[in-house]
């Protein structure tokens, strides 16, 4: 990052242009490294680079909500559910020869199709607006939150059902149904409460 | 001024502490590794195991509920950090009594994804 210490503030309008330039590179290359990289817990880590540093693009468009969100979402709990998954599967430490997939060509196109989708979607929506980078700070946590909360109270309530799919999904996949037991009524049974789908 | 001056201006400190936390690391270590003296062995670069010689690989038992607790916690995160927002506006006039009723729905609907997990028992310490 530029620091050109200064009385009135330390980046001026120009200077937080070079630095999203330049943590952009910085970001680009480590994405590249984690989809590149023979090391399966090495790809997760350089993730956090990559998410860490598009936190930092966030924080210089005065995104400043979305920014603490892609810290505490996305850096704090998505890349360790990775983590777990990688330990879980007991992934190799060390070098994997077999890391190259056959399917990445498929996975290249679909990667390059989804980008463009998202690149194209975003500039049709936003063609001529501009962030006024030297104006007021557009994307704290107050002006979310009145957003959220006068335009879009429908969505932010269809997320909850949405989280909840996600989770009662997980619990399905996790585990297969079993049938709970209370002690008291199972123990006048016959049949012994199940205790195989416990793992 | 500008108004966002302030603003870079807080998160240029920020960036400041945190490169001069990097600096700090880095120099700690890079100076102990220019200074202490290097020579490895075979038996010192085995495994400490209690002082017996290590046998075959390292491993480690998981169990697939620690994957349901650390899923449980992504999903309570995106829960939480919509409180964040939720708490700047909340006292504001033009909000108030319905933004409360529309965080608890909010709420409601993921405490049943959690009466679901505690009712099959995942919460269960065993």
């Amino acid at each position: 990052m530029s620091l050109a210490a200064g009385p009135p503030g330390f980046l001026s309008p120009a200077g937080v242009e070079i630095a999203f330039l330049l943590v952009g590179i910085a970001t680009l290359a480590a994405a590249l490294v984690t989809v590149t990289t023979k090391q399966l817990v090495h790809a997760a880590l350089w993730l956090v680079v990559t998410l860490g540093g598009l936190a930092i693009e966030y924080l210089l468009l005065t995104a400043e909500f979305i920014a603490w969100v892609q810290v505490l979402i996305y850096v704090g709990s998505v890349v360790v559910l990775l983590l777990f998954g990688l330990m879980l599967t007991k992934a190799p430490i060390g070098r994997s020869p077999d890391a190259d997939s056959g399917n990445r060509w498929a996975a290249l196109t679909v990667a390059i199709a989804a980008a463009a989708t998202l690149v194209w979607v975003v500039v049709d929506a936003f063609r001529s607006t501009w962030i006024d980078l030297s104006g007021a700070v557009q994307g704290s946590t107050k002006v979310t939150g009145a957003s959220l909360f006068r335009n879009w109270v429908l969505p932010f309530e269809a997320l909850s059902v949405l989280l909840l799919a996600a989770l009662v999904g997980a619990i399905v996949l996790a585990r297969p149904p079993v049938t709970r037991h209370r002690p008291s009524k199972d123990a006048l049974r016959a049949t012994p409460p199940r205790h195989g789908a416990r793992s | 001024m500008h108004i966002a001056a302030g603003y870079f201006h807080t998160y240029a400190v920020v960036g400041l502490v945190a490169a001069v936390g990097v600096l700090f690391v880095t120099m700690a270590f890079g100076v102990g590794r220019l200074l202490r003296p290097v020579a490895p062995t075979h038996e010192k670069l085995l495994t400490y195991e209690c002082g017996v010689d290590p046998v075959g690989e390292g491993w480690a038992h998981t169990q697939i509920r620690y994957y349901i607790y650390s899923f449980l916690y992504v999903i309570f995160a995106v829960d939480v950090i919509y409180l964040f927002p939720w708490a700047t506006v909340f006292a504001t006039p033009g909000f108030g009594g319905a933004t409360l009723v529309e965080m608890a729905i909010f709420l409601g609907v993921l405490a049943v994804g959690l009466l679901h997990a505690a009712r099959r028992g995942l919460l269960r310490w065993v």
